[in-house]
């Protein structure tokens, strides 16, 4: 009974710290400095996404991200948001294997993905990512952008934000040193660096520049409806607009005659 | 001989009636009453715990291939519970501290089970944030303690799961379990 | 023959339905012919506007339970196709989201203008508390709607909100058993919420029908409080205040629309994005805004058992607010101190709205205390001795004098916002 109680206790620490206030949730983000906010090609009602940098995002994801981290939501045809042609979507599926259900023997069959396949994950399941990564679940990417009060800009920060440990500092063993990560110790190993990719549009591939095309790109794949949403918003609200001014012109001739 | 309501009132004579039927409108009505209570009492207790549910409400857990100064994590109710065996040194080291050095003071005595005494099994949730702490595996950090570490914000325990540095407010519960033998514990 | 209804509809089919089954000539007497109070500010448009948001909660939520799966492997994900793979199923579900934003928007409003304006006092009583379940119904079945998701915020937030149960004593952890259906919050939970989450929306239906009913036996309130004296004091609801509902429902839809389109996640939390995980808490468990304010009152006392009973308390003395006002005069217009006090209540619960979001630490928690003392203390203690000291402003005659002195001008509803926007 005790043990239940304070169990439920544990519980409640964290989220209401009724108990006593003192004890209440040490705020986790404090310590860590805001991200510096970036200019967006998706901000703002008009922005859309900037589809060569999230093509290019794509290019760091399949290249670096996807040694680590699933993005499971996402299909091959989804691709088709950032402009990939159905050619290039293909090309892409048929380069990764997948199981494709039972032969007629009754064991699990692989075959190349098609545009409908799912991203292809690098660990069958989070047990294996965990056991993959020294412990650490690296998350999976689909939604990672909107997980995040201002997601993009802190991700930016993130995937730039890498130095050595200021002095005095101590470091868990595994862990590194990064500015804007909250709590400033990551189990991610800097990922990004200079050249580190080769774009096809010759863009120079340095750090900030991947981490703003990969930020884009999986901006786009938390929000893929993104610009069907404000392109709709915007004739929705000037519909409305004129609503309500012919019933309000309605109403004042209804209403003229009422002293 | 049906009598209608006003019928009975009006004529006294007819005063024995009006109480047997009374008794026999209170008799129908406690009836309805325990009626609808046992077609309530079905519906409510279908959001109790089924019998799946409840057939993992309570695990075994083998002792055996657990050696001295190592620990497992078992699943309990969906939570993970640490089950650790303590060299006797550790034991012998966790009691010597002083009460007044802990944060949230509780006896090593009271949180294991008396000629159990190497063997601790807690909720291995952190109680600051519900982080799970490392420590069960030979190649986890264990923290300054020698218990167990949360990787997140930095709480360390001691082999009793005594919260030893903050910012955790109060040590690892104990879950409800008994000895079944000596390489056997019920949890649950 | 002699129980049919005389209609007076024209068209022979609709008049042989009429006969037997008036709803017709009902409606025509609720909605077309309806003596309406002439003058209405904006402020009665936001009953309307619930009425119409119930409707929207539904629709779509009817649509959405179409692709959803109440099971916690599947849920997240069903939600996530339902945004990216269902034809304008990021639509459907943007406005269902919002939708219960834009409610308790709306709803607040609503309670607001009863507040201001005395419409709880007799003989609308019944009217009030009815208004008072239907809220409480609302909180329930939004609560209940946002564990569906199944994101980190929909599982603690559960766990939290079902572990309050846990505070009464013996009962208590029997109850959360019971709600849970488990140990924790599983499977078993997530099934039964989704059932209660489609059935408690036709439930508001029905109390929303009483609702109505009742006002349509004892009438509208207005911005004066006073009584209809005649019918130089009323209008018919059609066309008058169907189409003043109308101006109103294009601007609350363009607000709706607003955030739909262009910032569906802006009033909800970002962790709801990753995956409810059982082992490992979010940093800051924080209800959705419309609760903000009851879970800072639960927040300002460190018991936990008085937490509880305050926070329920906070919404049950609005049942028996009719009877702890004690002023003879309806219409804050005319109550000089009330008029006050009635924003010292609205600034106190936007505070502790803002203390609800902040962890209980430092000022937040002083606030909280303060702001909770006068929530209670302006209905317990200040309406009752109010209504005896308080000395109102003169009443004016009627309705109609009222609005012939009051400006005179050709739009009554102009005239009468004004005293609104003074206070």
């Amino acid at each position: 009974m005790r043990a239940l109680r304070s169990m439920i206790a544990g519980v409640l620490m964290g989220g209401l710290a009724i108990a006593t206030p003192a004890v209440g949730p040490a705020l986790a983000a404090g310590d860590a400095p805001t991200p510096p906010a970036q200019n967006w090609s998706f901000d703002r009602i008009f922005g859309t996404f900037d589809l060569a940098a999230a093509q290019r995002g794509f290019q760091v994801y399949s290249e670096v991200c996807s040694a680590c981290h699933s993005m499971r939501l996402l299909s091959y045809r989804d691709l088709a948001g950032i402009g990939l042609t159905n050619d290039q979507i293909k090309a892409i599926a048929a380069a990764v294997t997948v199981p494709q259900g039972l032969d007629d023997q009754g064991a699990p069959k692989e075959g190349p993905g098609t545009p409908a396949s799912r991203f292809k994950r690098p660990f069958p399941n989070d047990v294996a990512a965990r056991a993959g990564n020294n412990g650490a679940l690296p998350p999976d990417l689909s939604l990672l952008s909107n997980a995040y009060l201002n997601g993009p800009d802190y991700i930016n920060g993130v995937l730039t934000g890498y130095s050595d440990p200021p002095a005095g500092f101590t470091l868990m063993d595994g862990m590194n040193y990064n500015k804007y990560f909250i709590g400033h110790q990551i189990a991610m190993p800097k990922p990004l660096s200079d050249g580190q990719v080769t774009y096809a549009d010759g863009t120079t591939a340095s750090v900030e520049q991947m981490a703003r095309d990969v930020v884009t790109f999986m901006t786009w794949a938390a929000n893929p409806e993104m610009v069907e949403r404000k392109q709709m918003g915007v004739r929705v609200i000037l519909f409305l607009l004129l609503m309500t001014c012919v019933t309000y012109a309605v109403k004042r001739k209804i209403w003229a005659d009422v002293h | 001989m049906a009598h209608s309501p006003a019928n009975g009132h009006a004529h006294p004579g007819h005063s024995a009636d009006v109480t047997k039927r009374d008794l026999l409108q209170l008799i129908a009505g406690a009836g309805a009453a325990i009626g609808a209570g046992a077609i309530a009492w079905p519906l409510i207790d279908s959001m109790n715990p089924a019998k799946d549910v409840l057939a993992l409400s309570s695990i075994d857990v083998d002792l055996k291939p657990v050696v001295a100064g190592q620990g497992i994590t078992v699943v309990w109710q969906g939570k993970p519970i640490f089950v650790r065996h303590r060299t006797p040194e550790e034991t012998k080291d966790v009691r010597a501290t002083k009460l007044g050095d802990l944060l949230d003071p509780e006896t090593d005595q009271a949180r294991v089970k008396a000629g159990h005494d190497d063997w601790v099994v807690l909720v291995g949730i952190c109680t600051h944030l519900g982080c799970v702490p490392l420590g069960n595996k030979p190649s986890d950090p264990r923290g300054d303690y020698g218990g167990w570490f949360c990787p997140c914000h930095g709480s360390a325990y001691d082999v009793s799961g005594r919260v030893r540095r903050g910012p955790a407010p109060t040590n690892l519960p104990v879950p409800p379990y008994a000895f079944e033998s000596d390489t056997k514990i019920k949890i649950g | 023959m002699a129980g049919m209804h005389k209609s007076e509809i024209a068209n022979p089919v609709l008049n042989w339905i009429d006969s037997r089954l008036p709803v017709i000539t009902m409606m025509q007497k609720e909605y077309g012919v309806f003596p309406t109070p002439k003058n209405f500010n904006y402020f009665w448009n936001f009953g309307a506007l619930a009425m119409v948001n119930l409707v929207i909660m539904i629709l779509t939520g009817i649509f959405l339970a179409m692709n959803y799966q109440p099971n916690t492997e599947l849920a997240f994900d069903s939600v996530q196709r339902i945004m990216r793979d269902v034809n304008y199923g990021w639509l459907i579900r943007y406005v269902h989201q919002n939708g219960a934003s834009m409610f308790f928007i709306v709803t607040y409003i609503h309670i607001f203008r009863g507040l201001y304006y005395g419409s709880y006092k007799t003989p609308r009583e019944l009217l009030w508390m009815l208004g008072v379940v239907i809220f409480l119904l609302m909180m329930a079945t939004a609560f209940l709607g946002y564990v569906l998701p199944w994101g980190q915020m929909s599982y603690w937030g559960a766990t939290v909100i079902t572990n309050l149960f846990s505070a009464f004593p013996w009962i208590g952890p029997k109850i959360v058993t019971l709600l849970w259906g488990g140990f924790s919050v599983d499977n078993p939970t997530l099934n039964r919420f989704f059932s209660l989450h489609y059935l408690l929306p036709f439930v508001i239906v029905g109390v929303v029908f009483l609702h109505v009913a009742a006002l349509h036996i004892v009438g509208s309130n207005n911005p004066l409080g006073i009584d209809v004296k005649g019918p130089q004091d009323t209008l018919p609801f059609h066309p008058y205040y169907t189409v003043k509902d109308s101006v109103g429902m294009c601007v609350y839809l363009m607000v709706f629309a607003a955030f739909v389109f262009f910032a569906p996640n802006y009033l909800g939390d970002p962790v709801n994005f990753i995956p409810a995980n059982p082992l490992q808490t979010p940093a800051h468990i924080v209800p959705e805004w419309y609760f903000l304010p009851f879970y800072a009152i639960l927040r300002s006392v460190p018991d936990k058992l008085l937490g509880v009973c305050l926070m329920f308390g906070s919404i049950l003395l609005l049942f028996i607010l009719p009877w702890l006002d004690t002023s003879p005069v309806r219409s804050a217009r005319f109550r000089p101190i009330y008029r006050i006090l009635i924003w010292v209540l609205v600034a106190c619960v936007v505070v502790l709205g803002f203390c609800g979001a902040r962890p209980p630490e430092g000022i937040w928690v002083i606030l909280s205390r303060i702001c909770t003392l006068y929530y209670f203390a302006h209905f317990l203690v200040i309406l009752p001795i109010l209504g005896k000291l308080e000395r109102p402003l003169p009443l004016p005659e009627s309705i109609s004098q009222s609005v012939m002195g009051g400006g005179g001008g050709p739009m009554p509803s102009g005239a009468h916002a004004k005293p609104m926007e003074k206070a």
